[in-house]
């Protein structure tokens, strides 16, 4: 008697202009109906692969070099196109991560299901709309007949990633393969997502195989975990089993570097590369002179259906940064956190309100004329996406050189001698733990972390007092961000910076930030010491953002 | 979402009637700039100086340019062109007579451009690295470097001349047929309309290797567009997601692919069809062809201002026309049109 899904020895090859690339390498795993298996991994681990070998979707170069797999009785890799396409959808089926760019840009998500169940058979003529509208309130969305007309760029991701379930499981599929299902989108949105999708499949006796990078996620909603590394299989075990008692070296890197309740950020580093000073400690507040002060800043756009009406992205909210400090500012996608980074850092002007920098108001400025400001150099930024954050045409010795070429050293606007400039860089590189070797390459020949780590040492480069940080780690992998945020530690306590932190993720700002700012429609709902917002949070808001965080069961 | 469709069409039309009061302004100033003296060439090369001055003041040449400026201005607001001093016609009726052989021979050549482009196009996409991509890059790069005149000679010569399967080419209709009575201006159609099979037949083998000759020219953009924008959307995610969902091949290729790579496809149609309609001088030449190009040509050589004039007027509105007809496909068949925009 085979399992449900028997994959036995899988290969998987992809043939490229550099030769053959083994993307996965005898992978063996089983499945039972009604069960659930994470596959874990950094990108680059094979984990997508071996999930699109399982539909057989892979790209036109990739092919299943060897082994086989079994879906109920079925030869996948032996199986007729026309076979492939009956189990695609009716049998199988898949949900993605980036749920937007998942759906049909320019077709009604209802249209959408529609064709599916269509294809499947599952439904005809008189019908079919019943049967979309019905799917679609079964992943519980509010309103289904008006949904039903919607197209998926009025939707937001949360949402979006409904429908692509609705589509996945129009059919009633008995595997569910869940592809990074919910990076990019908020805590609280990632534990709606998660729980619909664990109890639609535990209702209906599915299979699921969730294929995240997220040890926590993997542990909170599989019973079965595999860990996979360069296209191998390293560990195999049930959830708990792999927590408590990691066998394989690489399993116990990646759960050290993910980030948990407890811990400073040493801890995310492994044990043979942990650096000889202690992490320092959090300033203490009552000491810290203010470097930056906001008061009462507001942002406003008018809305697009009323003209006399606006949207108040920020509304009237005050804090200030201390000098060498570090402070988070903590909500969800829409929470006026990025409009206020931005209007901080000066490329976006204000409604109302006052930035004061250093003592002065640089507010008055505006965001046009800010580039030629004495503070602008004094104020830069770490971008979220360090792959678009970077000119792709500049080598990373040129993209750190930038801002000095253009605002050259503090206090010396004149253009810096070559030399000076080059040693600079090398400096800087240095700095920020980039080999040297590497500074001539362009942006697509580095990997994240490396792409990180250019990022931050531009932003270094004329040494400003605060470096606004908007979620620098969110794309790599944990055992990149363990590194990048250790980086980032390190650096502050060199160069005394103040970090304003930007992200949506509370387990990393407790790791980085001696205080935390947690914004909601705009407005601040809670402020304190790390420590005392996240064990005693004071609000509804911040206790249900504390609790959608997956913990890994340590 | 009618009416807010309906807000972008009134929008999009208004948009128009500021450039199309800045070609009125730059047209004029242009022809005037223009060397050569219209006084002298319609005074004829017997002139007197007296005679041509005679001239210039008929024509009102005499006048300031603001002078000029409002008089033509006033003209133009009653539908009067002017008189074009070659054809001795007013300007408005050569564009009337000629303007349709142009769009007769832009269309067809356009349809059949599309007929094949496209199809090239996706299938080129879809088979990357087969016989077909290459086959499409082949035509592509044969069409954007071989001038249009060539390619008509080398037509003519080998289906008129060596073969005799076409007909001689002088213009839309043999002599030996009377033109059908217009309706549309297009001779196919208006001899069908008038039940004339002979004269439809004639006036389509007419048509045949001009609109050939400029098909081969307009396919290239269209074709290499196609390819690049199927080749676009079929590595993008919702294509993935459509396949995993196991819709068949057929679906994912056309109402999932083919549909999004449609706009930068009629983009393109657009900017081609503009182009064709006005820069195909040369195949009206060679074809004898009496289109509005070869007519431009003629009347920018003898500095007929009247003429000229009317002929950018009347491009420029068809520029216009075009593109309003290319925004309002947009919003039928992407509805984010017209939200942010």
């Amino acid at each position: 008697m085979t399992a449900f899904v028997d994959v036995r020895d899988l290969s998987v090859d992809f043939k490229t202009r550099n030769g053959v690339v083994h993307a996965v390498r005898h992978v063996s795993f089983t499945l039972e109906k009604g069960r659930t298996l994470g596959i874990v991994g950094e990108s680059g681990s094979g984990k997508s692969v071996t999930s699109y070998s399982l539909m057989r979707i892979l790209d036109a170069a990739g092919v299943i070099a060897g082994g086989g797999i079994s879906f109920d009785g079925v030869d996948i890799a032996q199986a007729s196109e026309r076979t492939m396409r009956d189990i695609r959808g009716r049998e199988i089926s898949m949900i993605f991560q980036n749920p937007r760019a998942a759906l049909n840009p320019i077709r009604k998500v209802g249209h959408q299901i529609e064709d599916v169940l269509r294809q499947h058979v599952q439904a005809d003529r008189s019908n079919v709309r019943e049967k979309a509208i019905e799917a679609l309130r079964a992943v519980r969305i509010n309103n289904p007949e008006e949904r039903y007309h919607s197209y998926p760029f009025e939707l937001s991701g949360g949402m979006c990633q409904r429908i692509v379930i609705a589509l996945a499981l129009a059919c009633r599929p008995q595997l569910l393969i869940a592809d990074e299902p919910t990076t990019g989108l908020d805590v609280t949105t990632q534990k709606a997502v998660m729980d619909l999708v664990a109890e639609l499949t535990r209702e209906r006796g599915m299979a699921m195989i969730l294929i995240t990078h997220d040890l926590g996620l993997a542990a909170a909603y599989c019973d079965h975990l595999i860990v996979m590394k360069s296209g191998e299989v390293v560990e195999t075990a049930p959830a708990l089993e792999l927590f408590r008692n990691p066998q394989h070296a690489y399993t116990k890197r990646l759960l050290r570097a993910t980030p948990h309740g407890t811990g400073n950020v040493r801890d995310l580093l492994p044990e043979d590369a942990q650096p000889a000073d202690a992490p320092p400690a959090p300033a203490p507040a009552a000491a810290v002179t203010p470097l930056l002060e906001v008061e009462n800043l507001v942002k406003e756009y008018p809305l697009k259906a009323d003209p006399t009406g606006v949207f108040r992205a920020v509304d009237g909210i005050s804090f200030t940064v201390g000098r060498g400090e570090s402070v988070g500012l903590v909500g969800e996608s829409g929470c006026g956190k990025s409009t206020t980074s931005a209007m901080i850092m000066r490329l976006l002007d204000p409604t109302s309100g006052i930035i004061r920098f250093d003592g002065v108001d640089v507010g008055a400025v505006s965001a046009g004329k800010f580039a030629s400001s004495p503070y602008r150099g004094r104020l830069q930024m770490v971008f979220q996406d360090a792959t678009d954050s970077l000119n792709p045409r500049f080598t990373a010795r040129r993209a750190i050189a930038d801002p000095l070429l253009r605002l050259g050293a503090r206090g010396d606007r004149r253009s810096m001698p070559r030399a000076a400039l080059d040693a600079r860089v090398a400096e800087l590189a240095e700095l920020c733990g980039l080999p040297a070797h590497l500074l001539d390459r362009f942006p697509h020949q580095l990997s994240g972390g490396q792409k990180a780590r250019v990022g931050i040492a531009r932003a270094i480069a004329v040494s400003p007092d605060l470096l606004v940080l908007d979620e620098p780690t969110a794309a790599l992998d944990v055992s990149v961000q363990a590194v990048v945020l250790n980086l980032l530690v390190d650096l502050k306590e060199k160069l005394g910076m103040s970090y304003l932190f930007v992200s949506h993720d509370l387990a990393v700002v407790r790791l980085l930030c001696d205080r935390v700012i947690v914004m909601k429609g705009g407005r601040i709902v809670e402020e304190g010491g790390c420590a005392e917002v996240l064990e005693a949070p004071k609000q509804d808001y911040t206790r249900a953002l504390i609790a959608a965080i997956p913990h890994p069961p340590l | 979402m009618t009416s807010s469709r309906g807000m972008i069409v009134l929008k999009r039309l208004a948009q128009a009637i500021p450039t199309l009061f800045g070609v009125i302004v730059v047209t004029f100033i242009l022809t005037r700039a223009l060397p050569g003296d219209p006084a002298a060439y319609f005074a004829g090369p017997a002139a007197t100086p007296e005679s041509i001055a005679q001239v210039r003041a008929a024509l009102g040449l005499d006048k300031p340019l603001a002078a000029q400026f409002l008089r033509y201005v006033q003209d133009l607001a009653t539908g009067d062109l002017g008189q074009s001093i070659s054809t001795g016609q007013t300007v408005l009726s050569d564009i009337v007579t000629r303007l349709p052989a142009s769009l007769e021979l832009t269309l067809s050549a356009l349809a059949l451009s599309v007929a094949i482009a496209v199809p090239l196009g996706i299938l080129a996409a879809t088979r990357q690295g087969t016989f077909i991509d290459h086959l499409c890059r082949v035509v592509v790069t044969a069409g954007v470097s071989l001038p249009v005149f060539f390619t008509g000679l080398a037509l003519v010569y080998v289906f008129y001349y060596q073969l005799g399967l076409a007909p001689a080419p002088i213009g839309r209709l043999d002599f030996a047929y009377i033109s059908p009575p217009p309706v549309t201006g297009f001779f196919v159609i208006d001899a069908l309309l008038a039940g004339d099979a002979e004269t439809a037949g004639a006036a389509f083998g007419q048509l045949v290797l001009p609109a050939v000759t400029l098909a081969i020219f307009t396919l290239a953009p269209l074709a290499r567009m196609t390819r690049a924008a199927m080749l676009q959307v079929l590595g993008s995610d919702f294509i993935r997601t459509a396949r995993a969902a196991g819709l068949s091949r057929r679906q994912v290729l056309f109402s999932y692919a083919f549909r999004n790579a449609l706009l930068p496809v009629i983009t393109t149609f657009g900017m081609v069809f503009s182009f064709a309609l006005g820069a195909n001088v040369l195949v009206e030449k060679v074809f004898a062809w009496p289109g509005i190009g070869s007519y431009a040509v003629e009347a920018l050589v003898v500095s007929d201002y009247a003429a000229v004039q009317g002929f950018v007027l009347v491009m420029a509105i068809l520029f216009v026309v075009v593109n309003l007809l290319i925004d309002l496909s947009y919003t039928l068949i992407d509805p984010r049109v017209g939200f942010d925009g």
